[in-house]
């Protein structure tokens, strides 16, 4: 399970975590599916590309 | 006061307002930030929950999930009428699921049918085989001051709007200008450098330091009483709307404040 939201400024991140993670499993850059769900800043970036599913 | 748009959608807005100083724009900045009520979920009852994650856990990802705010129909907590959760003052939801699945934001039944999480998609718990949740979430308006999952912005900021002076009679080597600012800002335009889009520089001076060889013929610094605004919100009030209400907030305490001194007068 993702985070809810960014740690740093709070932006709502989780609602696109099933989409990157369909789309990069199928060989898509991560970089630019962030570019095209909407995640520009770098904190919110962050949140997706180190996260490691736990729960 | 002079406002202009330069980007707006759904949860987010960028202007550009002119003849204004630091301590105004500052002031909505601290209004939009903290003082905006929205909901959020504040209790939660846990009736069963034979998940993997805490129940802890579990309240805090439910309060961080962002809710639709009507503010004509809802008071604040402290201002109702009611001991504790009225439906004046608070909404319900339910969530009875059972595994295997992966419980989404969009299984929270809410009692008010125009008050739903802003986002239908955000996971909440994961259930395996056989497990079972059963909650009630009891959502009501609250302020940023006392927790950030009512904090109608995410980012609210302003900065000071950039002002690049270029001496066009000393500067050469123009194309090395162009190639080195980052934002694209410096821009050839018969064979003069020029700026474009003046918003977008960040003010890091590149420019300036590479024309020390040219007699510093760049200067970059402020305009005086200009600023860029940017105003995100979480998606439970629209930003215009944010806007509206910060401004009705400042006008409220300023009406208290001549009253105040009216009263004292008399």
């Amino acid at each position: 399970m993702l985070l809810v939201r960014c740690f740093s400024c709070g932006k709502v991140i989780s609602a696109s975590y099933d989409e990157f993670k369909e789309r990069t499993e199928k060989g898509e850059d991560p970089g630019e599916v962030l570019d095209d769900l909407g995640i520009h800043k770098y904190c919110c970036r962050r949140m997706f590309i180190s996260h490691v599913d736990v729960w | 006061m002079n406002i202009e748009l330069i980007e707006k959608d759904d949860e987010r807005v960028v202007f550009v307002a002119e003849g204004v100083d630091d301590t105004f724009i500052n002031t909505i900045r601290r209004i939009c930030l903290v003082e905006i009520p929205t909901l959020a979920i504040e209790d939660v009852n846990i009736f069963k929950n034979d998940a993997k994650m805490f129940d802890e856990v579990l309240a805090h990802r439910l309060g961080l999930i962002p809710i639709k705010t009507d503010l004509d129909s809802y008071v604040m907590p402290s201002e109702c009428d009611c001991d504790s959760h009225c439906s004046n003052c608070s909404v319900s939801f339910l969530l009875k699921e059972r595994g295997p699945k992966i419980v989404y934001s969009k299984d929270l039944k809410s009692d008010d049918p125009a008050i739903t999480p802003v986002y239908d998609t955000i996971p909440i718990v994961r259930l395996q085989e056989g497990e079972e949740v059963e909650l009630e979430a009891i959502a009501e308006l609250g302020l940023g001051s006392e927790h950030a999952k009512w904090q109608a912005t995410t980012t609210c900021g302003y900065k000071y709007y950039p002002k690049v002076e270029i001496d066009q009679d000393k500067i050469t080597d123009l194309e090395q200008y162009v190639e080195e600012c980052p934002r694209k800002v410096l821009q050839l335009e018969d064979d003069t450098l020029v700026t474009k889009d003046v918003y977008k520089c960040s003010t890091c001076k590149t420019c300036q330091r590479l024309s020390e060889k040219d007699d510093n013929a760049i200067n970059v610094s402020f305009e005086e009483g200009k600023y860029i605004f940017k105003l995100e919100t979480d998606g439970s009030l629209e930003p215009l709307e944010v806007l509206t209400i910060a401004c009705d907030i400042l006008s409220e305490k300023a009406d208290n404040l001549i009253d105040f001194v009216m009263n004292e007068e008399e």
